[in-house]
């Protein structure tokens, strides 16, 4: 049984390493959402995004290729959801739903060939600090470069809708696309770019795991994230730093209950497993107590159809 | 729970596809609890399947069904839809495939690693994976520098429960200090899951990652940190070459060929079966070299002993947690205790999840 300071530091850089994930893919979503999209195909776009970047990974030998065919995979997928609710205006959580499968499908159609291929060393950075310096070695340092980048983004994604003129645009169609509309904001370009972004961002996130976390090609390997980073969007009351806390809180209570047993701490393991959801469930109660706070935040318009009026 | 809704739906519509196609032949169905490309315990299945097609005998499946209520369903559509055999390969298929079976006496139905045969038309089979599970514990034992040995466990029935006890013993056998720490991750295949559970385990200071879960991931964490680790349900070594001392095989193939011709040709009777390195439904993959020719060798004659019979994964005296015996000393423990084993044996830390 070890306590000492630098396991703590360990823990919590084993507790970042899954939440990246959920970051990326919840950023995504945030974005898409904000506009008045509500896109139900983040897992689908997430294992597509696995798939294509470990195929690429595997035929190229070039990581840079695979993580940026991942992006571009995820955000071609998408652009079937864009043109079927923008342009054809069908139902957007029938569409997502349908996204979804067709990504779990369609990936393990691709992924026949890839199956049993060993993944390829990520390049991790800092890896002397990590060793070096003691409890802030582990947590700072050691990581892939894409860590870095979800960590930073739910800053970027806030400072981007609060602060410049475009995220202001994002969220005036999300709030009222007929308004946003009537002041000559090409809706339709606005929804397309976030909902092609947010496809992007889910293709990382499905690189990430396939790259990186467990470098390897398995059938549905994304496990259900996509719908907790679903989850976690609503959770976070479509505030980009709390998807943050979220994803932190979510990956910190998966990685510590496995840590408790291993210990021996007798605590339930069911009871453990669960704790996740019950916190999402907690959460969520507190917040709608409060319906001011979820207004603050929530585009109106999301999930309906938009009909431009000529 | 979408993730289980979503595999609803799938599995519904694949089943639409097949009752479409419905004819008067004889016909076996399998069904999954994973997907075929796990490589790992559901890959095995499909092989016996293949095997099955080879022998020029028609077979469908449906993989990645939930146990529980869902897989009633399959199973029913399954029936429905003509299928004369049906194999369903997971423990929580058990309640399902005996309500279905009641249902549809002229259909066979065969469920794996289960005990409940409640109706003439339900055979039960397994395999004595423990046996295997005994040289893994005999090889760990030897192995490990720590004295930890760290065990992904999926679900606490008694056929993960064994596994764990018969490592354990035979570890116990070779090296009286090991310790054995178990992380149930309640799933059979979910790699992050497992993967998390591996990293945890040797973070706890486990140079031996051993799993009673059916994906890959464990024995690449083990790989890349640089502990030993073992394979399970088909050979997992090109998964992490440095890393895997062997692997437990389950082979399934010869097994399900014969039932499906005695189906197909009416000799098809109602039994339990449980083969194992005797029968050669519990093979075992390639020694890795690095354990040394001298433990390799103590390791094949323990196999040998175990598939004669010589040896016995369970020999008394075996006494549980709290001290009170189990096996009395100079016997065995039979099949009926075996099959219903819910209790840890000394030495293995913590409680069984209730």
């Amino acid at each position: 049984m070890s306590f000492d300071i630098n396991f703590i530091g360990i823990l919590i850089g084993a507790v970042m390493a899954s939440s990246v994930p959920l970051i990326l893919a919840a950023c995504g979503e945030l974005i898409t959402e904000r506009s008045g999209v509500l896109n139900l195909g983040v897992e689908g776009m997430m294992i597509i995004g696995a798939i294509s970047g470990f195929a690429l990974m595997v035929v190229t030998d070039n990581l840079f290729l695979a993580v940026i065919g991942s992006m571009l995979s995820g955000l071609i997928i998408s652009i079937i959801f864009a043109l079927l609710t923008q342009s054809l205006l069908t139902n957007h959580v029938a569409t997502g739903l349908a996204l979804t499968i067709f990504g779990i499908g369609m990936s393990a159609m691709i992924g026949k060939n890839f199956v049993g291929i060993p993944g390829k060393e990520f390049p991790l950075l800092f890896v002397d600090l990590k060793e070096s310096v003691p409890f802030l070695g582990p947590i700072f340092f050691g990581h892939s470069i894409i860590l870095y980048f979800a960590f930073l983004l739910p800053f970027l994604t806030n400072y981007f809708l609060k602060n410049t003129k475009l995220g202001l645009i994002v969220r005036a169609v999300g709030d009222s696309p007929t308004s946003a509309s009537n002041q000559g904001i090409n809706v339709l370009l606005v929804r397309y770019s976030c909902i092609l972004y947010g496809g992007a961002m889910c293709g990382l996130a499905g690189a990430y795991l396939s790259l990186i976390y467990t470098p390897q090609w398995i059938e549905n390997m994304t496990g259900g994230r996509g719908w907790i980073a679903l989850a976690l969007v609503v959770f976070a009351t479509w505030s980009p730093i709390k998807v943050l806390i979220g994803a932190l809180i979510f990956g910190g209570i998966t990685i510590l209950q496995l840590h408790m047993q291993a210990v021996g701490l007798r605590i339930p393991v069911q009871l453990l497993s669960a704790l996740p959801y019950i916190m999402t469930i907690i959460v969520l109660v507190v917040i709608s107590r409060d319906s001011r706070k979820i207004k603050l935040n929530t585009p109106t318009s999301l999930g309906q159809i938009f009909y431009k009026e000529k | 729970m979408y993730k289980y809704f979503l595999r609803y739906v799938i599995s519904v519509l694949f089943l639409l596809g097949i009752s479409g196609q419905a004819n008067a032949d004889f016909k076996v169905g399998f069904v999954y609890v994973g997907p075929t490309g796990d490589h790992g315990w559901t890959y095995q299945h499909d092989e016996g399947r293949k095997a099955v097609e080879a022998a020029g005998i028609k077979t469908t499946y449906v993989e990645s069904v939930p146990e529980g209520a869902d897989a009633e369903r399959v199973i029913r559509q399954l029936a429905q839809s003509g299928h004369d055999l049906i194999f369903t390969t997971s423990f929580g298929y058990m309640d399902p495939t005996n309500k279905v079976a009641k249902d549809f006496p002229n259909v066979k139905f065969e469920h794996a690693t289960g005990y409940k045969r409640e109706h003439s038309n339900v055979s039960t089979y397994s395999a004595r994976f423990y046996e295997g599970r005994t040289l893994l514990g005999h090889m760990a034992g030897k192995m490990t520098k720590t004295n930890v040995i760290g065990y992904i466990a999926s679900f606490p029935i008694p056929e993960v429960i064994r596994g764990i006890n018969a490592m354990t013993l035979a570890a116990q056998k070779v090296n009286p200090d090991i310790k054995t720490k178990i992380v149930w991750v309640f799933t059979w295949y979910d790699p992050g899951k497992e993967s998390e559970a591996a990293q945890a385990l040797i973070d706890q200071g486990a140079d031996i990652i051993m799993q009673h879960t059916d994906s890959t991931a464990p024995v690449q964490v083990a790989e890349k940190a640089g502990v030993w680790s073992f394979g399970q349900a088909s050979d997992m070594q090109r998964f992490a070459p440095k890393s895997i001392l062997t692997s437990i095989i389950d082979d399934w193939a010869p097994y399900y060929v014969e039932r499906s011709i005695a189906a197909r040709d009416g000799t098809w009777k109602q039994q339990d079966t449980w083969h194992g390195l005797k029968e050669g439904m519990v093979a075992m993959a390639p020694y890795n070299s690095a354990m040394g020719s001298d433990l390799i060798k103590e390791v094949e004659q323990l196999q040998k002993d175990l598939a004669s019979g010589k040896a016995h994964s369970f020999t008394g005296p075996i006494y549980d947690q709290k001290g009170n015996m189990l096996v009395a000393a100079g016997s065995v423990a039979d099949d009926g205790m075996l099959a219903g084993m819910n209790v840890y044996v000394k030495g293995v830390e913590g409680d069984i999840p209730q």
